[in-house]
């Protein structure tokens, strides 16, 4: 996989490629879920999203991909200004970021492949190019013997490693991940982080939402605390902060 | 939109049919079970409609000329007659026809006694009628014509068979439609639950950036194929069992073949089939292509 090359990201003018300015988001019974949040990431980043149940991290992830929009402020992802995108540009949008949830949302009914395969069938590829990227993203996330099997005969790291196949064989120049090991051993947990720090080093830049405080302490990376909405603390090579 | 993405969502829309084996069989079920009463009761009452057609046929009005009218004058009333809209046909009968046909029902050998046709003023034209129910208005207007003595008619007949008529229409009208509803209302639920419980899927695509088109046209397209085979299957039980229906009615009640005279089962196919498939294919077109926006504002 080292040699195939992410999408080119819409970048603004000063390398950020997620900008979140005074963001809000109230539901409709008036919970505040996000309050006056400012968040720059720059491209190539690696960045954890930590946080109590309930601080806003799903409401952040939710807004990056446009299925929220912030009662007020600005969310800029890969150049689109998520407020003023129009509905019918909301699928090219999602087309460069990859997406990987806690509990992997795979197509059930669908081998390993077409799972991954179905997302180049989305960008509209060829066949002939379908039957040569697949394989070679099975392999990279070490899946390339599997390919026929259905989502329910794999264990649970597999299926998330198919989730991650899917969510980079378009290429996306970000990589927004949903408790990514929420569902997972430890020992399997690390599989995945470790091959996300790989896509990472390839250029990709990386938003890991996670309550794994072994892994966030372990791997010194930029960690983003949340709590009741507000971010409480910004570092790089940061800590989990402890509940207290 | 590529063609091969067009080629690849139909394929899916076929592939959804037996990934989805319990949904497409269920659907199919619903919509079979829902047409076939629905073409069993539409053959009844066309063909009621067609016996009661059949026997309005038979109903004539006879109207008799004054005595020494000219054979002109009756020619002139014989095609003001075919002109009125009521009118389905006409059969003229002679003064000598009207005899030859006395003669032979009545007296046979007797007749030779007679030197001259007692019926000479007798000649006449049947009118047989398009609509019974319009009896009345004719007989009125050939009372008036100048030259007819006499107007013959089968007043509680008409009526009778007029009332019928309304009463079976109204009859056949208000179960159809209440049948369709009910159809309507089962196959678009069988639909929309079926799609209800792959929302999630539906939401999977739309996360890694699947258009509505994407998502929505293998929906669409595999029930718009449960339509089609649910309409298809009642129809093929229909022709089958229609002709042996038929058959065995009019062998059992032969006495009644000159009132049982069944449609054949390309007549009620004519307009079965494609309702049939309209409202199979329809609803499936309709129930799949709702149900399924509602799961796309992710």
């Amino acid at each position: 996989m080292g040699d195939r090359r992410r999408r080119r990201p819409r970048l603004q003018p000063d390398g950020e490629i997620i900008t979140l300015e005074n963001v809000s988001k109230s539901y409709t019974h008036g919970v505040a879920a996000l309050d006056n949040v400012n968040l720059h990431i720059n491209e190539g980043e690696f960045v954890f999203i930590v946080g109590k149940t309930g601080s806003g991290k799903s409401t952040l992830i939710k807004m990056l991909l446009r299925e929220l929009t912030p009662t007020e402020g600005r969310i800029v992802v890969n150049g689109y200004d998520l407020r003023k995108i129009r509905h019918s540009k909301i699928p090219i949008f999602r087309r460069n970021l990859g997406i990987v949830f806690q509990d992997f949302r795979l197509l059930k009914d669908r081998n390993v492949y077409d799972n991954v395969a179905f997302a180049q069938r989305i960008v509209q590829k060829s066949s002939r190019e379908i039957r040569r990227n697949v394989p070679t993203v099975l392999e990279s996330v070490g899946l390339a013997g599997k390919y026929k099997q259905k989502p329910r005969e794999l264990s649970g790291g597999e299926q998330q490693r198919v989730a991650l196949a899917r969510a980079l064989i378009n290429k996306p120049s970000i990589l927004l991940c949903d408790e990514p090991t929420g569902n997972l051993d430890p020992k399997t947990s690390w599989e995945i982080m470790r091959l996300l720090e790989q896509i990472n080093e390839r250029g990709t830049t990386l938003l890991v939402v996670t309550h794994s405080k072994e892994i966030v302490n372990a791997m010194q990376k930029r960690v983003v605390t949340l709590n009741r909405g507000v971010i409480i603390s910004d570092e790089e090579n940061g800590m989990y902060l402890d509940d207290d | 939109m590529k063609i091969r993405t067009l080629i690849y969502c139909i394929g899916q829309g076929f592939r959804n049919l037996g990934r989805n084996k319990s949904f497409t069989a269920a659907s199919i079920a619903t919509i079979a079970s829902c047409l076939f009463l629905f073409s069993m009761l539409f053959s009844v009452a066309a063909n009621i409609q067609n016996i009661l057609y059949s026997v309005e046929k038979g109903v004539s009005v006879t109207v008799f000329f004054d005595p020494g009218i000219t054979d002109e004058r009756i020619q002139e009333i014989g095609a003001m007659i075919n002109q009125r809209p009521e009118v389905d046909h006409t059969e003229f009968i002679s003064a000598e026809q009207a005899w030859d046909s006395f003669k032979t029902e009545y007296l046979g050998e007797y007749a030779d006694g007679f030197t001259e046709n007692p019926l000479e003023d007798m000649s006449n034209y049947q009118i047989y009628l398009a609509d019974v129910s319009l009896q009345g208005a004719l007989v009125d207007w050939l009372t008036g014509l100048e030259g007819v003595r006499k107007v013959n008619q089968s007043e509680a007949t008409a009526s009778t068979l007029t009332g019928i008529n309304a009463i079976v229409a109204y009859v056949s009208v208000g179960l159809i439609v209440i049948l369709l509803a009910v159809s309507i209302f089962l196959i678009s639920n069988t639909v929309n639950v079926g799609i209800s419980v792959r929302r999630e899927e539906i939401g999977i695509m739309k996360y890694i950036g699947a258009t509505d088109f994407f998502v929505r046209s293998p929906f669409v397209i595999e029930c718009m194929i449960i339509g089609a085979m649910g309409a298809a299957i009642p129809l093929a039980t229909t022709y089958y069992l229609y002709n042996r229906v038929a058959t065995y009615l009019t062998v059992r009640f032969s006495t009644l073949s000159n009132i049982l005279s069944f449609l054949t089962v390309n007549q009620v196919m004519k307009f079965l089939a494609p309702v049939c498939f309209a409202i199979g294919i329809g609803i499936g077109f309709i129930g799949s292509f709702v149900t399924v926006r509602r799961h796309l504002k992710v």
